[in-house]
C-alpha cells in the first residue's frame, strides 16, 4: 500500500472520463457526417441548377438533342424547359391518388375497426410486404397487367398503377395509426346515440383525424413523386406534354435520365433535380407543418 | 347489426380483400412470367453466372445479379452501422428531447425524401470522382462506389425505428448504473444496447432489405457488368439494375429471364422483411 488508494482511483476515473468523452465526440462527428450528405447535394443541385431555372424552364417543353448542342456550342444556356415533365409527373400522381386514397383509406378504416381479429392481422401483414416490394418489381407488374393487357403499350395509366400501389401501403398503415390515436369515447358517443356506422365513419373519425389522415397521404405523395424505375418500364417517356391516359406519357424524373444519357442535355440535369427536390421537401415540410399544428 | 351498418362493413371487408389480391396477382404474374425461362434452364438460371443474349447461344443464369445485390447491400449495411447508430444515440440519448435532436432527426428524415435518381446523380459527379482520386478503381464505377451510396440512402430506415427502441429503455436502468458510477459510455454499451439489441438489430435487417431492391441509384453506379464482381470495387450489376438495364429491349426468353429475377427480388425482399417483423412482434410482447 505504498501508493495512495485515492491516486490510483483518479487514473482509471481520468481514463474512464477520456473514454466517455472520445465516444461522445465519435457520436457527434458520424451524426454530423450522416447528415451532410443532404447539405451537400441540395448544395450542388442549387450552385449547378439555378441558373437554368426560368420563366421557359416551366413553360416550354424539353429541347432536342440538336438545339441543346447547338446552345452549349454557343455557351449559352440550353433553351426550352421541362414542362412535358412537370405535366406528366402531375398528372400520373393525380391518377395514382385517385386509385390509391380511396382503397388506402377504407383498408386502413377496416383495420382500424378489426384491430384484434385475425383477417385483419393478415390484411396488416400483406400491407407491410407490399411496401417492402421493390419499385422496379411494381414497374414489371404494372407492364403486365396494364401496358400489355390494357392500353397495349407504354402509358400514362401503366406508371400511375406503378404507382398506386407503392402508394397503398403507406396510406393505409398511416389511416390505421391516426385513427387509433382519436379517443375511443368519441366513436363510443356516436355509437350510444344510435349514429349509424358509415355516418360515424364521415362526420367523427374522419373530421377528427383529419389532419393525420392529409399528412399520410402527402408524406405517400412525397414518396412516389421522385420515383423513376417504374416509370422507365411503363410510361416510358414523351416529347410532348400529354394528358392521355393510354399514351406514353414524361416525367420530371424520367427527363433527368433522359438528359444524364445525353452528353449535349447533361446541364439539364442540375435544374431538374433541384425542381424535384423541392417539390419532396415542400410535401414534406407541409405535412410536418400540419403536424405541428394538431400537436 | 342494422342494414346500413352491414353494408359498410361489407364494404370495408371487400376493399381489404383488393390488397390480398393485389400481392397475390403479383405474385402470379411473375411466377407466370418466369415459366419459360425455369422450363429451359431450371435450377440452372439460378446457380449459373453466364448471361448471353445473343440469340442461339442464349443463356441466362442469375448468380452474377444475386451475388452483386447481396454484395453491394452488405457493404451499404456496414458503411450505414456507425452513421445510423451515431444518430440514433444522437436523437434518441445525447440530445433527447431537445431542439437539436428534433433538427437531426428533420435532417436524417429528409435523406429518405432524396429521389434514388438525384443520389445517381451525386454519386456519378461527386463521389465517383473522389474514388478514381483515391486510386480504387480506375473508371470509379463499381460495387463499392454504388455500396456508398446505398449507405447513405438507408440511413434513415435503420436510424428511425433505433432510435424509438433507445428511447423505450427505462430511465430508472439507466440512473441506476449512474448511481453506481458509470459514465455515459457505460450507461450507452452495458445498459442500452443490451436493452436494445434486438430492435437495434431489425432496424438493420429491415434497412438492407430496402438496399436489396433500389435501382436507379445503383444502375447510375455499379457499371453494368454482368459478371459476378471480381473484387470489392470491380463492376457488376445487382437484380433491380439488370431490369432496369436490360429491360428496354428485352423479349422472349430475356423477358421471361429478367421477370424471374424481379420474382426473386419479390421472395428475397419478403423474406427480409419477414424476419424483421418477426423479430419486432417478439420484441414487443
Amino acid at each position: 500500500m505504498s501508493e495512495a488508494p485515492g491516486n490510483s482511483g483518479d487514473r482509471t476515473l481520468r481514463k474512464r472520463m477520456r473514454k466517455n468523452r472520445i465516444f461522445a465526440g465519435g457520436v457527434i462527428f458520424f451524426s454530423l457526417l450522416t447528415i451532410s450528405p443532404i447539405l451537400l447535394i441540395v448544395y450542388k443541385l442549387v450552385a449547378k441548377g439555378y441558373r437554368q431555372i426560368n420563366f421557359d424552364f416551366f413553360t416550354k417543353n424539353a429541347p432536342d438533342t440538336y438545339e441543346a448542342m447547338l446552345a452549349v456550342g454557343a455557351g449559352e444556356i440550353i433553351p426550352g424547359g421541362i414542362l412535358n415533365g412537370i405535366a406528366g409527373s402531375l398528372y400520373m400522381v393525380f391518377i395514382a391518388s385517385l386509385i390509391a386514397i380511396p382503397v388506402g383509406l377504407l383498408i386502413g378504416i377496416f383495420l382500424y375497426d378489426q384491430q384484434s381479429k385475425r383477417y385483419a392481422g393478415i390484411v396488416r401483414d400483406i400491407t407491410d410486404i407490399l411496401q417492402g416490394v421493390p419499385s422496379i418489381v411494381l414497374g414489371l407488374i404494372a407492364y403486365f397487367w396494364v401496358v400489355k393487357n390494357i392500353t397495349n403499350g407504354f402509358s400514362a395509366l401503366a406508371g400511375s398503377t406503378a404507382l398506386a400501389i407503392m402508394m397503398m401501403p403507406l396510406i393505409i398503415r398511416s389511416t390505421e395509426e391516426t385513427l387509433k390515436m382519436i379517443p375511443e369515447t368519441i366513436r363510443e358517443a356516436g355509437f350510444a346515440l344510435g349514429v349509424p356506422y358509415h355516418k360515424i365513419i364521415l362526420r367523427v373519425l374522419i373530421p377528427s383525424g383529419f389532419s393525420g389522415l392529409l399528412t399520410g397521404i402527402l408524406l405517400a405523395i412525397s414518396r412516389i413523386i421522385g420515383e423513376t424505375a417504374p416509370l422507365m418500364l411503363t410510361a416510358l417517356g414523351s416529347m410532348e406534354v400529354n394528358f392521355q391516359i393510354d399514351k406514353p406519357t414524361s416525367a420530371i424524373p424520367l427527363l433527368i435520365w433522359e438528359f444524364y444519357n445525353d452528353p449535349n442535355m447533361v446541364d439539364l440535369i442540375w435544374s431538374s433535380s433541384l425542381l424535384l427536390m423541392m417539390m419532396v421537401l415542400l410535401l414534406n415540410l407541409l405535412s410536418r407543418q400540419i403536424i405541428s399544428r394538431r400537436s | 347489426m342494422i342494414k346500413s351498418e352491414r353494408v359498410v362493413k361489407g364494404i370495408l371487408f371487400l376493399s381489404s380483400l383488393l390488397i390480398i389480391l393485389i400481392t397475390a396477382g403479383m405474385m402470379l404474374s411473375l411466377m407466370n412470367g418466369s415459366i419459360p425461362v425455369f422450363k429451359e434452364f431450371g435450377l440452372r438460371f439460378i446457380i449459373s453466372s453466364q448471361w448471353n443474349p445473343t440469340e442461339g447461344r442464349e443463356e441466362y443464369g442469375a448468380m452474377a445479379f444475386i451475388v452483386g445485390t447481396l454484395l453491394t447491400s452488405l457493404i451499404a449495411i456496414v458503411l450505414c452501422f456507425p452513421l445510423a447508430f451515431s444518430s440514433s444515440l444522437f436523437i434518441g440519448e445525447y440530445f433527447q428531447g431537445t431542439r437539436i435532436a428534433k433538427i437531426m432527426g428533420t435532417l436524417v428524415d429528409m435523406l429518405a425524401g432524396i429521389p434514388s435518381i438525384v443520389y445517381g446523380l451525386w454519386g456519378f459527379y461527386v463521389l465517383r470522382p473522389l474514388i478514381v482520386d483515391l486510386g480504387l478503381n480506375g473508371q470509379g464505377f463499381g460495387v463499392f462506389t454504388a455500396g456508398v451510396v446505398l449507405a447513405i440512402m438507408i440511413i434513415p430506415y435503420a436510424t428511425s425505428i433505433s432510435t424509438e427502441i433507445i428511447k423505450m429503455v427505462p430511465g430508472e436502468l439507466k440512473e441506476a448504473a449512474y448511481s453506481l458510477g458509470a459514465t455515459r459510455r457505460d450507461v450507452i454499451l452495458r445498459v442500452l444496447i443490451p436493452n436494445a439489441r434486438s430492435g437495434i438489430f431489425t432496424s438493420f435487417v429491415l434497412a438492407f432489405g430496402r438496399a436489396l431492391g433500389e435501382t436507379m441509384a445503383v444502375t447510375m453506379l455499379i457499371g453494368n457488368a454482368n459478371i459476378i464482381p471480381d473484387s470489392l470495387f470491380g463492376p457488376g450489376n445487382t437484380m433491380a439494375s439488370v431490369i432496369a438495364n436490360q429491360f428496354g429491349e428485352a423479349e422472349g426468353l430475356k423477358l421471361s429471364a429478367l421477370i424471374s429475377i424481379g420474382l426473386l427480388l419479390f421472395v428475397i425482399t419478403g423474406i427480409i422483411n419477414g424476419i424483421g417483423k418477426l423479430i419486432i412482434k417478439r420484441f414487443n410482447s
